[in-house]
């Protein structure tokens, strides 16, 4: 029972077949690997640290000497004193200048054009060089010290443009009949911006917000460049403490030759990645939630 | 009758000017409020000025006493002892290193995944796939640093010894890796950099009209013919854009390189030795406290400053290339 010779593919038509398969195969295996990377990440760090987290481990102070007592105490405060002052800080000025950028200017001049190239281009340099601007601005300009009052404002301007872009993709996504609806009824643009525009851009902001504090949470570079430091073993009480946060801490111990310090820093990544977890699962939920509702 | 009418239109009056003062605190309020978000989107550019300032005039004490000829084309970087040699090229190639090892991971695999999401995924698979990816792109950089000493160097070691067992031949040609070594800082620089050619990939070939790709099916094109023939030149602009910006990022990546790379600035093309990348020198100063007036201190802004206009180059590069995709494409 063979198929009518003019129905059976050729010689030709099952080599590009063979080849179609291929590329696929490829392409799902590119996608397979790179979502086993995470996974293969995170068991190791888990292997690890786990044994070693626990409710002594986040209550006591970090260590050089004691492998087994220390805990991630002050770089744990360290890390979410920078976070809450970073997103106190950013969160007026980027919510701002994104209304400035898509509410404010009808007509998109050159100045603005060029505000928006730039905050591009600002999301593109590399989060060392910000900390040299907030050494010279802040620490030998300002003379504010190596302070988490510097560690914070430093984090702030390395995620400012993230928090305008995110804000402006937000303010984008309202449609366009809500404020003409509001507009119409006499108000100021300013009005519609605060009653109709901005709380249903809430979401999408929020969502920014969060990624911007996680970016705090888990950069380190800048901070050293400030002067953050390895190993603090008192908490931070005031804006001009010195400080050290999570990461900091990790990076010392792993620098550190004993093998108990490597445990001590699996232990620390799994409470940041923790940390950095819930955040971006408020951020999911907070996601589906705006989408529900329209 | 009269009078009435005059009391009518006086509270008219009243009621009218009324609205005005209040039509007025209106318009001064939006005024101030307008000011301020101005004065907020103003805040980015003074940033950038004040970066490309500081860059500029922090390093110039450094250029007077070491001359630029100097630290571009010096072999050497050492500031142990009396003896201080500032020779950026041993940092620029543990950069490039890094940096071109990275790509070798990140574009092909990316570029695969970007096809794979656009093409093949079924929407529900994206639906995972898609957070697991940015997920990936949130874990902090001392994350990764700890990921390649603890798996990527002795992986990379246990698979060269194997190869050297299986094939003898070969033995002299393997590279022996260090504790601490360029291979592995170039890997997980590619991992870090993976999610972002992914989704910049994904977001290029999505963009790509329907209307070309049935055209292609028309004419009995297979899939893969159809991605390779038709959607992947469409959208070559915004994957080289996507290339570009990796690079561009793994360029600026610090802290994974200081813990996997190595800490000892030598000029090597071994991908098994240590070497220092730029970012790497300029944390490795700041650890330590030294003063303004120190040679240390003046050199990390003359490495910031090469740093910063490599990557502004970059980025730079890749936004012509993406506008170039938004002129061809649609």
């Amino acid at each position: 029972m063979s198929s009518p010779a003019f129905l059976s593919p050729s010689a030709s038509t099952i080599k590009r077949r063979r080849k179609n398969f291929i590329f696929q195969s490829i392409c799902t295996f590119a996608a397979l690997l790179a979502v086993s990377i995470l996974f293969i990440l995170v068991g190791k760090v888990v292997m690890d640290g786990m044994g070693r987290v626990s409710p002594k481990f986040i209550t006591s102070m970090p260590s050089q000497m004691f492998p087994g007592k220390a805990g991630i105490l002050s770089p744990l405060l360290g890390s979410i004193f920078v976070m809450l002052l970073t997103v106190l800080f950013v969160v007026p000025v980027g919510v701002a200048a994104a209304i400035y950028l898509e509410e404010f200017t009808a007509q998109k001049t050159r100045l603005v054009r060029f505000i928006q190239v730039n905050i591009s281009n600002l999301a593109g340099v590399p989060s060392i060089v910000f900390g040299m601007l907030g050494l010279t601005v802040f620490v030998v300009i300002m003379g504010l010290g190596k302070s988490v009052l510097t560690g914070a404002l430093t984090m702030s301007i390395l995620v400012l443009p993230m928090v305008i872009l995110v804000t402006q993709e937000a303010l984008k996504a309202v449609p366009k009949h809500y404020r003409e609806a509001s507009l119409a009824l006499g108000t100021t643009q300013w009005q519609t911006i605060r009653r109709a525009v901005l709380p249903s851009a809430l979401p999408g902001i929020l969502t920014g917000i969060i990624l911007a504090a996680s970016r705090a949470i888990g950069e380190t570079a800048p901070l050293i460049v400030v002067g953050a430091v390895g190993l603090v073993t008192f908490l931070p009480d005031s804006l001009d403490d010195r400080y050290t946060v999570l990461p900091l801490q990790i990076l010392d111990w792993i620098g550190q030759p004993r093998a108990e310090f490597r445990t001590a820093a699996a232990a620390a990544i799994l409470v940041l990645m923790a940390l950095l977890i819930i955040l971006n699962s408020a951020a999911i939920i907070i996601r589906a939630r705006a989408q529900k509702k329209v | 009758m009269a009078l009435a009418d005059l009391n009518q239109s006086l509270t008219k009056r009243a009621a009218f000017t009324q609205v005005n003062s209040q039509n007025r605190a209106r318009t001064i309020s939006q005024t101030i409020v307008r000011a301020i978000c101005f004065c907020c989107a103003m805040f980015s550019i003074i940033a950038t000025a004040s970066i490309f300032f500081i860059l500029f005039s922090e390093s110039l004490p450094f250029f007077q006493k070491v001359s630029v000829v100097e630290f571009f084309t010096g072999r050497e970087w050492t500031m142990m002892g009396a003896q201080q040699k500032f020779g950026v090229l041993p940092l620029l190639v543990g950069t490039l290193l890094i940096t071109i090892g990275s790509g070798i991971v990140s574009i092909p695999l990316g570029l695969f995944v970007g096809i794979y999401l656009s093409e093949y995924a079924p929407s529900k698979v994206r639906k995972v796939l898609k957070p697991i990816l940015e997920l990936l792109a949130g874990v902090p950089s001392v994350v990764f640093g700890y990921f390649a000493l603890s798996l990527v160097t002795p992986a990379l070691r246990g698979g060269t010894s194997w190869i050297g067992e299986i094939l003898p031949t070969l033995n002299p040609l393997l590279p022996e890796f260090r504790p601490a070594n360029a291979a592995a800082g170039a890997i997980v620089v590619g991992f870090m950099t993976l999610p972002l050619v992914c989704s910049l990939c994904e977001d290029a070939l999505t963009a790509v009209p329907k209307s070309l790709r049935e055209a292609a099916y028309g004419l009995g094109c297979t899939k893969a013919e159809v991605i390779a023939k038709i959607v992947i030149p469409s959208a070559l602009s915004g994957i080289i854009a996507s290339f570009i910006l990796a690079l561009s990022r793994a360029v600026g990546e610090t802290m994974a390189v200081t813990i996997a790379a190595g800490a000892t600035p030598q000029l090597t093309f071994n991908p098994g030795n240590e070497v220092m990348t730029m970012t790497a020198q300029i944390v490795n100063v700041s650890k330590g406290d030294v003063s303004r007036g120190d040679m240390r201190y003046q050199s990390i802004f003359a490495i910031g400053l090469t740093l910063f206009l490599i990557t502004f180059a970059l980025n730079i590069l890749a936004q012509r290339f993406v506008r170039k995709m938004g002129r061809t494409g649609s």
